[in-house]
């Protein structure tokens, strides 16, 4: 039987606001356990909540540059759940009035067709501590660090087909999200994580069948295996006539396999109710629009106009905004070195390849965009050609003076001045008879051998074109 | 003194008649006196006590005329109150010393006051009698084989008794009017979102209103002064100009109306309550008030809807005490599990477990819409009867509770102890000010009167209250069976 495979997102994305969802507690990562734990992340009796509302603006602004509905009326729920690392005993989160309702992000396959998937809704909630398991031998340890901040829950229509299609969606989700600057989304260190809804039918069936929830992802490419591994077991369960569990399964990545959780959470009747000590969050249209204008250019807008403006290929410029300090960076060098299409070379292939080498993020670069601006235009001016020009950019990683003090220290600058190429040229000719008698004998390409000899015996510096075209006046 | 009200202390204390070490150190002996026998007070801050006060006498010479100044007074156990124990009548909290102080707590220190003690209550504010506490029974300084009421029990006997000028309380359903009936004192649940809820252990959060429980309207209003006004630290209070509720108090009642429901004047009202209200309604009349009969249509279902919103809030506030951080654990637990429910079911009492259980059960799938979702559709419909009420008349005044305080152990059962709050619940379910005067006495028992305003003023029914008071010396009534067992004149 041929199967088709429906599958439904849930990220979670911790929003980058500075103080907690509810509390003055600070949020920044890796501080010691329980420093960032005030009183009322404590849940310390007769405590109360204070809503933060730079959630709801940065909640609004992913709604808007989604096109999504905005909820005008957020309203907060408890949902109630006994776990020693949710000091409330309940997660303030939204349960039918969420503060991001239906939208849609669209997705490049790998055919480079375009695909639209559709976003159900994305809500406001607080995050819970951790538990810590390893360091106590025999106990528990508690860090109320993280208990409170401030998540966006996104959850996807159940319209993705496959891994691949799955993967997209979360890169470009990635994207907007680090374009609009309301998370790191930094997956390694749980500030983006996702759940995974995973069905399997037979083709042309437009019921649902029964899905498995693959919880806490923390990779791309634990997602693909994750999602590939998934559908290979419940496709085996119903080719043998078994019947799928709704469940709550882990996926293991040393085995490459999911398994079940305990199903008692599944079980859980979490007894949803309107938060009382919280009121509505109202929003109105000026809210909104006072946003939407705030909004930066986003992903698929970038691009289109790197295509028309840089003169760029679709790819190049795909690869240019796939990051929003990529394609910052990229538009610094392309304006300032005047070529945007050696600039986008240069990014996209020798910085890139750099920063992947050493794992950096752009912000870690040793070559800012400036320098290798310069280093552009030193090509254009015939100062350098392209070859010594990855020399310098080499060197450049490592020291971090001025593109011209790095040419004129290691004497890199091109020999342009036609009496030394002259002489250099002469120098070859005089030393190899042989090709230059080829040469003679109409063996145009021999020349190329010749410029190189040249080339060498100047270590690279003499301007190749002038080489080039001394060499032909003399051997005529 | 100590028999004084408020303001008398106050302007004695002005005079240099008297200082507030003087005052505090009076109180304090009544307090070693009678609370054996009344058990009115969990905590008594001997030390600190002086200590504020002498602060209070010093700052008094510098010029300070804060008209609270070095007046003493008591925290029900409800209020966090920074180093002090805060127990919430619970053996959940019998460990627990609060970190910080509670927002009324903090501007009554700023205000002067000197804090006596932490007041006896039921067990997380869930009781009409003040027998669910951790800490035993409170008695009724009037007579102590009886209830104060509940569940601010200890704050309003420490108040009637004289062991402090004033308290403060917490009113969910009832919790500051009924014990004010009871024990023969003056008590307002001030409208929800007047004063801050931060630091008050919550009960029912959406209901919870703290409020002043005091000698007299004058002081209750002066109280109030104090405790009131926005707080950023709790959203659901409300952000309205400071008023200064003494300024209306002498404004005269001619052509004031008065609303009277006849619902409140139904059965199961004891023909001596329903006597004394009727006569202070005749007084009311010959100060010039119009009387008017209105209609609270479904003021019958607000028991029943009160014990699912109730109950099923409760049921989430009481989920952080699970052990965890602070407060009662059980001993050796051997796995999470068994530490949850030990934990829980050794430091919850039974009528608190009750409420969890009920409030779980109205909140689980299924059940949610038939019991929760329609508790607040009564709700609303309770709401509107009010406001259709307050178009035609100023004040509602009708009993406070069916009768005078009962027995000591003689109500066993739930539901008969549920209905001890006919009268006062509907108020919370719509969010509404009310106070509790007293009104005349039987059986040696004083009797209450309730006065219901519109939300947010306060200030008509202080008005209201203190006229009747100018007029009658109900309020100033003492609990004679407590003054004679002590030996003081």
């Amino acid at each position: 039987m041929e199967w088709e495979t429906v599958i439904g997102l849930e990220v979670h994305v911790s929003l980058s606001t500075k103080s907690k969802l509810f509390s003055g507690s600070s949020t920044e990562f890796g501080a010691q356990p329980n420093t960032q734990a005030s009183i009322f992340d404590c849940a310390l009796p007769g405590t109360l909540p204070v809503f933060n509302e730079e959630a709801l603006r940065m909640a609004v602004r992913f709604g808007v540059a989604i096109g999504a509905e905005i909820g005008k009326r957020s309203v907060f729920d408890r949902k109630n759940y006994f776990y020693p690392d949710l000091p409330k005993g309940y997660q303030v989160t939204q349960l039918d009035f969420p503060t991001v309702g239906k939208g849609a992000l669209s997705i490049t396959l790998a055919d480079g067709s375009e695909k639209v998937i559709g976003i159900t809704r994305a809500h406001i909630e607080e995050n819970a501590g951790k538990s810590l398991h390893e360091e106590f031998s025999g106990m528990t340890g508690i860090d109320l660090n993280r208990a409170g901040e401030p998540l966006l829950e996104i959850v996807s229509e159940p319209e993705i087909t496959c891994a691949e299609e799955a993967v997209a969606y979360l890169k470009k989700l990635h994207t907007i999200i680090r374009y609009l600057d309301i998370s790191d989304a930094i997956m390694a260190q749980g500030s983006m994580r996702c759940d995974v809804n995973v069905s399997i039918r037979p083709r042309g069936e437009t019921e649902l069948g029964t899905r498995a929830e693959i919880k806490n992802i923390n990779s791309f490419r634990f997602v693909e295996k994750a999602i590939h591994s998934e559908v290979a077991r419940q496709r085996e369960i119903l080719e043998d006539g078994g019947r799928i569990i709704q469940e709550t399964r882990r996926y293991n990545a040393d085995k490459d396999e999911t398994t079940s959780m305990r199903s008692k959470e599944v079980a859980n009747d979490y007894r949803y109710f309107p938060e009382p000590d919280l009121l509505p969050v109202v929003i109105d249209d000026e809210y909104i629009a006072a946003v939407r204008a705030q909004l930066p250019e986003l992903p698929d807008a970038r691009e289109a106009r790197f295509i028309e403006e840089y003169s760029l290929s679709n790819y190049d410029a795909g690869v240019l905004v796939s990051s929003r300090e990529l394609a910052e960076y990229y538009e610094i060098v392309a304006r300032a070195s005047g070529d945007s299409k050696l600039a986008a070379n240069w990014v996209s292939q020798d910085l890139l390849g750099m920063l992947n080498k050493n794992n950096w993020e752009i912000a870690e670069s040793p070559i800012q965009a400036e320098r290798l601006a310069t280093l552009i235009i030193r090509i254009k001016d015939n100062t350098i050609s392209g070859k010594i020009a990855k020399t310098v950019f080499e060197t450049m990683i490592n020291d971090d003076s001025g593109v011209d003090a790095i040419i004129e220290s290691k004497g890199l600058k091109q020999v342009t001045d036609s009496g030394e190429i002259e002489a250099l040229v002469l120098e070859v000719i005089e030393k190899n008879p042989a090709q230059v008698q080829q040469y003679k004998d109409g063996k145009e390409q021999v020349i190329g051998f010749l410029v190189g000899q040249c080339m060498q015996l100047s270590k690279g510096k003499a301007n190749p074109a002038q080489v080039n075209e001394l060499l032909r006046e003399k051997m005529l | 003194m100590i028999n004084s009200t408020v303001a008398e202390i106050s302007a004695a204390l002005a005079a240099g008649d008297i200082s507030s070490v003087e005052i505090t150190q009076a109180y304090l002996d009544r307090i070693a006196t009678l609370n054996g026998e009344l058990n009115a007070f969990i905590t008594v801050c001997e030390d600190s006590a002086l200590k504020q006060a002498k602060a209070a006498d010093e700052a008094r010479a510098n010029g300070n005329e804060s008209p609270l100044l070095g007046i003493p007074l008591a925290h029900k156990d409800i209020f966090c109150t920074k180093d002090i124990l805060t127990t919430c009548g619970s053996r959940m909290l019998h460990n627990f010393v609060s970190p910080y102080n509670a927002t009324v707590v903090e501007r009554f220190n700023d205000a002067g006051t000197v804090l006596l003690g932490k007041t006896n209550m039921d067990e997380f504010a869930m009781g009409s009698s003040n027998e669910t506490s951790f800490f035993g029974d409170v008695k009724n300084p009037w007579n102590t084989e009886y209830v104060p009421g509940g569940s601010s029990g200890g704050s309003a006997a420490a108040v009637a008794a004289d062991m402090c000028a004033m308290a403060t309380g917490t009113d969910t359903g009832g919790s500051i009017r009924q014990p004010a009936a009871f024990c023969g004192i003056t008590g307002m649940k001030p409208s929800y979102g007047r004063v801050s809820r931060w630091g008050m252990i919550a009960f029912a959060s959406s209901l919870d209103q703290a409020g002043p429980l005091a000698k007299s309207a004058e002081d209750a209003a002066l109280m109030l002064n104090v405790m009131s006004g926005l707080d950023k630290k709790d959203s659901t209070s409300i952000d309205r100009p400071a008023e200064d509720f003494t300024a209306s108090l002498n404004q005269p009642l001619k052509g004031v109306r008065i609303g009277v429901p006849k619902q409140h004047f139904a059965t199961g009202l004891s023909i001596e309550v329903e006597q004394a209200v009727r006569d202070a309604l005749a007084e009311y009349e010959k100060l010039g008030a119009v009387i008017k009969e209105v209609d609270l249509t479904n003021s019958h279902l607000s028991v029943s809807a009160y014990y699912v919103v109730a109950p099923a809030e409760a049921s989430a506030n009481l989920s952080r005490f699970d052990g965890v951080r602070y407060g009662y654990r059980c001993e050796d637990p051997v796995d999470l599990e068994d530490m949850y429910k030990r934990t829980r079911s050794e430091g919850f009492g039974e009528e608190v477990k009750r409420r969890i259980m009920i409030g779980t059960y109205a909140l689980s799938a299924g059940f949610y819409d038939a019991y929760y979702r329609k508790a607040q559709q009564i709700r609303r419909l309770i709401k509107d009867d009010f406001d259709r009420a307050f178009t035609d008349v100023d004040v509602i005044i009708g009993p406070t509770s069916p009768h005078t305080a009962f027995k000591l152990g003689s109500k066993s059962d739930p539901v008969s102890m549920y209905l001890e709050d006919i009268y006062t619940i509907a108020v919370n379910l719509a969010g509404l000010p009310a106070a509790s005067i007293p009104v005349g006495m039987a059986n040696g028992l004083p009797m209450g009167m309730q006065i219901i305003g519109k939300y947010f003023d306060e200030a008509k029914i202080l008005n209201v209250a203190h006229q009747f008071q100018q007029h009658t010396d109900w309020h100033k009534q003492k609990a004679t069976a407590i003054v004679a067992a002590s030996g003081e004149s």
